[in-house]
């Protein structure tokens, strides 16, 4: 009588809403699958740390450590080869310091400009803008300061070659202000208000509310967006592979012609070298380096931000 | 207080309004240099590239006579790898961020992959062309083919759709949830029936501009080995006999757009640069779409929705 009872009851409930017993199992599966998937990007790294210093070893068997990185020439594709790195490095360092020159004061100008100052509408209408500006590809910037750029600062300088580590760490500068700008003023926006009105209260202009109050509460933020354009800047590829010229060269003028870590990859994928030979894994040794020079800014990032967080 | 402190204070008042007013000017200026030099990019490639630009330089080959050459395997190419992207990097990256965010428990596990999707965005994307040569290339023997360039790409776009998944999720207020829950769902029936549907807007906002910085990316593809001078297309992925569709064209050799772009700067010959600046003109055209797409909806959404 009594289960006779129940499976009226079962019965009356509509199948939708039917007990089903693999309910948990069901959810732990898909728990377990969106885990999985959330750890690609752990093994990503470790896939990156771990084919740069495999094929890093083979390079480090043939050239010893210390050449490398004492060594004041780079001609690894020569018979008479040397394995330098200081050499790519200036040319890195040189086109990266041009274009942080011109990213880091005008990404801050804006930032504070766009956060403190700028009109609703000015807002609105220049924050997609400086998006755009960041989205477009680096191959399409280094055209331009190959063949726009370059002969426009030709006539102001004759001397300049043709391809040059100046126009293109220029134009790398501009690609980089939105990145610098756009993070540095979500910092300041960040602010609590109260901070500025303080600041007011006590007959500030806005000026020097932005420089005195919002600029040094929000230090954490912008430190992050320096090491993002430093990141970028150090990082940049195309830019660089298109206008400034591929020849090593151990020198910090940006009015020559210069190879960077970079570019030097690119040169080497474009050539047919076989996997395997020293000139060929001379790339993972590069790549290496860069990696550790980008993990090391980020950590240092990682105590500035420490450093000067505000906690509001 | 006297007249003479009292006409000080006043001229610094003055002086500080200025001030002001100079620095808003300052920041016109700086917002100026971004605008000029992307009107003298912008209109300098159309000058420049317009005239190339029919529909021969859509439908041909690239050619070692640059008025014949044109662009068809590179937009082609293109069109797949970015297809070959979509597909991995969707699904994995909306899965990260649903995870991060609805199921992650407070332990050292998700801290590391918080950490790591935070760094890989600070990654040259060149190193990511390395990884894939010596993973996809070399270990997995996939071949310098669509299919490595595609999930390279997709590796690199991975952490722009992570974070968009995240912060639209992080946008649905906790009471939706709660509801559901009372209403007796489980979390991946919340997942499916509520978190996925009100952040999908946000999380296309995300894809597209991931989708529009993998389609100009080029060191990576470069790096992978890509061939430069392709004059022929990669098998059809469609056939006319059962099972109608085939994945020949995953392992075949390509060429992009920025690659075709590169290839060209790179000549001696001015006609070459020619061809350059169209390329670049509809590579970059492509780009201010997308994003432009992007921003609008994002535009949209944030009028639309009042939770």
């Amino acid at each position: 009588m009594s289960s006779l009872a129940q499976v009226g009851a079962e019965q009356s409930v509509s199948a939708r809403l039917k007990r089903r017993p693999m309910r948990h199992v069901t959810e732990r599966v898909i728990e377990l699958i969106l885990f999985l998937a959330a750890s690609v990007s752990v093994f990503t790294t470790l896939a990156i740390v771990f084919i740069l210093v495999r094929e890093s070893w083979i390079f480090f068997e043939h050239v010893p450590l210390h050449d490398f990185i004492f060594d004041t020439q780079w001609t690894p594709l020569f018979d008479d080869a040397h394995f330098g790195i200081m050499v790519l490095l200036s040319g890195t360092l040189t086109s990266s310091l041009v274009a942080l020159l011109i990213a880091i004061p005008l990404g801050t100008i804006i930032a504070i400009y766009l956060s403190e100052f700028a009109p609703f509408r000015v807002r609105e209408v220049a924050k997609p803008f400086l998006e755009l500006l960041g989205g477009i590809p680096t191959i399409v910037y280094g055209y331009f300061a190959l063949v726009f750029l370059t002969p426009v600062l030709q006539k102001i300088y004759p001397a300049l070659p043709g391809f040059n580590l100046l126009s293109a760490g220029l134009i790398m500068g501009v690609m980089i202000i939105p990145y610098v700008s756009s993070l540095a003023e979500d910092a300041m926006r960040a602010v609590p208000m109260n901070l500025r009105e303080g600041s007011y209260a006590m007959g500030a202009t806005r000026l020097q509310t932005a420089l005195r109050v919002v600029v040094p509460a929000a230090t954490s933020g912008i430190t992050s967006a320096y090491i993002l354009g430093i990141s970028r800047a150090v990082g940049e590829t195309m830019i660089l592979a298109v206008a400034g010229g591929m020849q090593p060269n151990l020198s910090f003028n940006p009015a020559e012609p210069g190879a960077t870590i970079t570019s030097y990859i690119v040169q080497v994928a474009l050539g047919d070298l076989p996997h395997g030979s020293i000139g060929y894994q001379t790339i993972f040794a590069a790549g290496l380096t860069l990696m550790l020079m980008t993990l090391m800014f980020n950590l240092l990032g990682h105590y500035l931000r420490r450093r000067f967080r505000e906690v509001y | 207080m006297d007249a003479e402190t009292l006409q000080s204070i006043r001229a610094m008042v003055v002086r500080s309004k200025r001030r002001d007013e100079v620095f808003g000017l300052v920041g016109v200026a700086a917002l100026m240099v971004g605008v000029l030099t992307f009107a003298a990019l912008f209109l300098d490639m159309a000058v420049q590239g317009m005239a190339r630009i029919d529909a021969d330089f859509l439908t041909s080959f690239p050619s070692r006579r640059p008025a014949q050459a044109g662009i068809l395997s590179a937009w082609v190419g293109s069109t797949l790898v970015m297809l070959v992207t979509a597909v991995a990097a969707v699904p994995l990256g909306v899965a990260t961020g649903v995870y991060l965010e609805e199921y992650a428990p407070k332990n050292w596990i998700t801290d590391v992959i918080e950490i790591n999707v935070t760094n890989l965005a600070g990654v040259p994307s060149i190193i990511y062309g390395l990884l894939a040569l010596g993973l996809f290339v070399y270990q997995f023997g996939l071949g310098q083919s669509i299919l490595t360039a595609g999930l390279t790409l997709a590796l690199l776009i991975l952490p722009v759709v992570i974070v968009a998944t995240r912060e639209s999720i992080r946008a649905i207020p906790q009471m939706i949830r709660e509801g559901s829950f009372a209403c007796g769902a489980t979390t991946w029936q919340t997942v499916r029936d509520h978190i996925l549907p009100y952040s999908t807007p946000g999380i296309l906002t995300g894809v597209i501009i991931g989708m529009a910085r993998a389609i100009g990316e080029t060191a990576p593809v470069i790096t992978i080995g890509a061939l430069t001078f392709i004059a022929f297309l990669p098998p059809s992925p469609f056939q006319g006999t059962p099972p109608f569709v085939n994945a020949d064209w995953l392992l075949a050799p390509f060429t992009v757009m920025p690659i075709q772009m590169f290839n060209w700067t790179s000549r001696p010959e001015a006609e070459f640069q020619v061809n350059a600046a169209a390329a670049g003109f509809i590579l970059v055209l492509m780009t201010l779409l997308m994003n432009g797409l992007a921003i609008w909806l994002r535009y949209r959404l944030r009028r639309n929705i009042k939770w």
